[in-house]
């Protein structure tokens, strides 16, 4: 007898909450559990986890049995997944060097690439025009204390 | 006659001139972002909140409670003119709304779903005021058994009556409650699950969260979604409503109200759960239940109104007894925390200023909208006009810039890129984050609470059974699950929220 897995979403999110959940319980472990008038740092995260454990493993169980609705996991774009959340990492690092004006800039530059209508164009003036806006609204606006310039430059 | 004095207060703090402005300010904030589909409350309300640091508590609170009541009449103008709900509370708003608007009445349903938003957050508002006080009353009863016993209820309401899968909304709130266990442990001061990493020892902060995976996963989902279907009406015709009309949207405008305040005082009721629950009702008792989806204006004024007051009675909860019902007010519940203002029953005793002076600005906020939102439309429609594609880099660039500002630290920035990661396999995995985000708001005080209880009942764990507040809580909680576990409910919550997709 083999297994059906019919609805696919479930399946996994019940996967990953088993994951998550003894990952948490297995951790707490480490720390000290006291007893339950004395609780040390580790009972409730404990029992938390286990709980977590427990309902994702009734999660995914309920994925496979015959009544259960069928459902896909949607594809994931990549490109866009990448381009977008890159840009946002490549962002942090090197707001510290290149200050927040030219990072901001490839933020936005870089970031535009994950629309399906890119426009060199437009992306280059929407960054000029961000950049603008982050100086008078959260420098000059806010106070805001921010490298501004290339750490080289000072 | 107390409830006067305290609305006279209220009106003494949120009339100075800078509470007016940040009032203004978060108004029109709400009503761009609730214009413009693919950003809500939530994503602005994270980004914005680390700005709050540097205003005084009132004027922040006021803001952030601005953009929320702002966005719900924004994503109106949207829903009637261009079929898009600019936010999901405004779903049903577009059946009626958008007929209207293409029989050439759009400026009349735009009037009908201001004036009644306008109605409802009135009435609203002297609803807080009353309902307010006697509430914290009763919470200053409540030992720590109690508190604990509470946010089992609040939590498991808010998922209870929310769409989607109930276990796996439940696994999402067990999630927010263990990422809340990450950072030094008050009681012993370890730092837990920190991996040696200096900035998680302070535990991940909710605006990274909230930015993450609704705002970062969100501009995902909705860049995967090339089409951009666009059926504007931009004739907004004239601006008031005809005789017929009016006399059609009235009775609707007072039962959305009445609708939208009573699910809006439960946790995770709010704005969307009473739009649905009143145009349901409006079609069952309406005598031409065939004109619906035709342009009725019961359509549109009874879900308006009801959203409106929803949005606002779900403070009722945050502010009596600190409890968020939704991911905004969790959002406001950080926003407090922020300023060393612990939510809760006392905040009316010890901050009368701001408590009286956010109730008062919600009232003027739903004038000021009224007063600017129906003169200034033309504006609005032009700004639906703008492109996505130039829409997402600066709303990037915004929580980019938040974030950082939260500690100046870089680390933010990636654990913020991290947290859009898993929110956009979330997405694909249909689990929700809004109640990971109130687990995660939760957290700390739930296990504050929940070993002080066994701390006083020396390790009994019979003592959240045997105090008969915290045994009725429980027992409210579980009557919830119950119910919606239920085949025939289930069915019910299923039909109720089968427009939502």
């Amino acid at each position: 007898m083999s297994i059906q897995i019919k609805n696919r979403q479930d399946f996994w999110s019940g996967i990953m909450f088993v994951v998550i959940g003894a990952a948490f319980a297995l951790g707490a472990t480490k720390y000290s559990m006291g007893t339950a008038a004395r609780m040390g740092p580790g009972y409730f995260p404990f029992w938390l986890g286990v709980c977590l454990a427990a309902l994702g493993a009734l999660v995914a169980l309920n994925a496979t049995s015959a009544k259960a609705e069928e459902t896909q996991v949607e594809r994931f774009d990549f490109p866009i997944m990448f381009i977008l959340l890159g840009s946002v990492v490549l962002c942090g690092l090197l707001l510290n060097y290149l200050g927040v004006y030219i990072s901001v800039f490839l933020l936005v530059f870089l970031s535009s690439f994950a629309s399906h209508v890119f426009s060199w164009k437009v992306a280059l003036i929407n960054g000029l025009f961000l950049v603008l806006f982050v100086w008078g609204a959260f420098i000059k606006g806010l106070g805001l204390v921010f490298p501004l310039w290339p750490s080289f430059m000072n | 006659m107390e409830l006067f004095e305290n609305l006279l207060l209220g009106f003494s703090v949120a009339l100075t001139l800078e509470n007016l402005a940040y009032c203004l300010l978060g108004c029109l904030l709400g009503t761009l972002i609730g214009v413009l589909p693919g950003i809500g409350p939530v994503p602005t309300i994270a980004m914005l909140l680390p700005i709050t640091y540097v205003l005084p508590p009132t004027a922040g609170l006021i803001m952030l409670a601005g953009i929320y009541y702002g966005a719900a009449y924004g994503g109106s103008t949207t829903a009637i003119l261009v079929a898009l709900p600019g936010e999901t509370s405004a779903v049903v708003t577009v059946i009626d709304g958008h007929q209207m608007a293409r029989n050439g009445r759009a400026g009349a349903a735009l009037a009908i779903a201001a004036l009644g938003s306008f109605f409802a957050g009135c009435v609203t508002t002297f609803l807080i005021a009353g309902f307010a006080p006697p509430l914290a009353e009763l919470a200053f009863k409540f030992g720590p058994a109690e508190y604990f016993s509470l946010m089992v209820l609040g939590l498991i309401g808010a998922v209870v009556l929310a769409s989607g899968s109930l276990p796996k909304a439940i696994c999402m709130i067990f999630l927010g409650l263990l990422l809340g266990m990450i950072g030094t442990d008050v009681n012993s001061g370890v730092a837990r699950y920190d991996f040696g990493i200096p900035e998680l020892q302070d535990g991940i902060d909710f605006a990274v969260v909230a930015m993450g995976v609704f705002g970062f996963a969100e501009i995902m989902t909705n860049l995967e979604l090339r089409d951009q279907r666009v059926d504007l009406t931009d004739k907004v015709g004239k601006l008031y409503p005809n005789k017929q009309e009016f006399s059609e949207a009235w009775p609707a405008v007072v039962r959305g109200t009445a609708i939208g305040s009573a699910l809006g005082i439960l946790p995770g009721g709010g704005a969307v759960l009473s739009s649905f629950a009143s145009y349901t009702l409006e079609k069952k008792i309406s005598k031409e239940p065939e004109r619906f989806g035709k342009g009725h204006p019961a359509g549109v004024a009874g879900p308006e109104s009801a959203n409106n007051s929803g949005s606002q009675a779900s403070f009722i909860p945050l502010l009596t007894l600190g409890i968020p019902g939704n991911a905004v007010t969790a959002l406001m519940i950080g926003a407090m925390t922020i300023h060393n203002i612990q939510p809760g029953p006392q905040v009316m005793s010890s901050h009368p200023e701001l408590f009286w002076g956010l109730i008062v600005s919600m009232w003027i906020g739903n004038l000021m909208l009224v007063v600017l939102n129906l003169p200034l439309i033309g504006l609005w429609v032009k700004l639906l006009t703008v492109p996505y594609r130039i829409l997402y880099p600066a709303i990037l660039v915004f929580c980019t810039i938040g974030v950082y500002s939260l500690n100046y630290n870089v680390f933010d920035i990636w654990m913020t890129a991290a947290f859009g990661l898993v929110g956009y396999l979330w997405v694909k995995l249909k689990c929700e984050g809004a109640p990971l985000l109130l687990g995660l708001v939760l957290g700390p005080m739930m296990e504050e609470n929940f070993r002080r209880a066994l701390l006083l009942a020396r390790g009994d764990f019979s003592t959240f059974v045997t105090r008969p507040l915290s045994l009725s809580l429980l027992i409210l909680a579980a009557i919830l699950v119950v119910l919606v576990a239920l085949p025939s409910v289930k069915q019910k919550r299923e039909e109720a929220f089968v427009e939502d997709s």
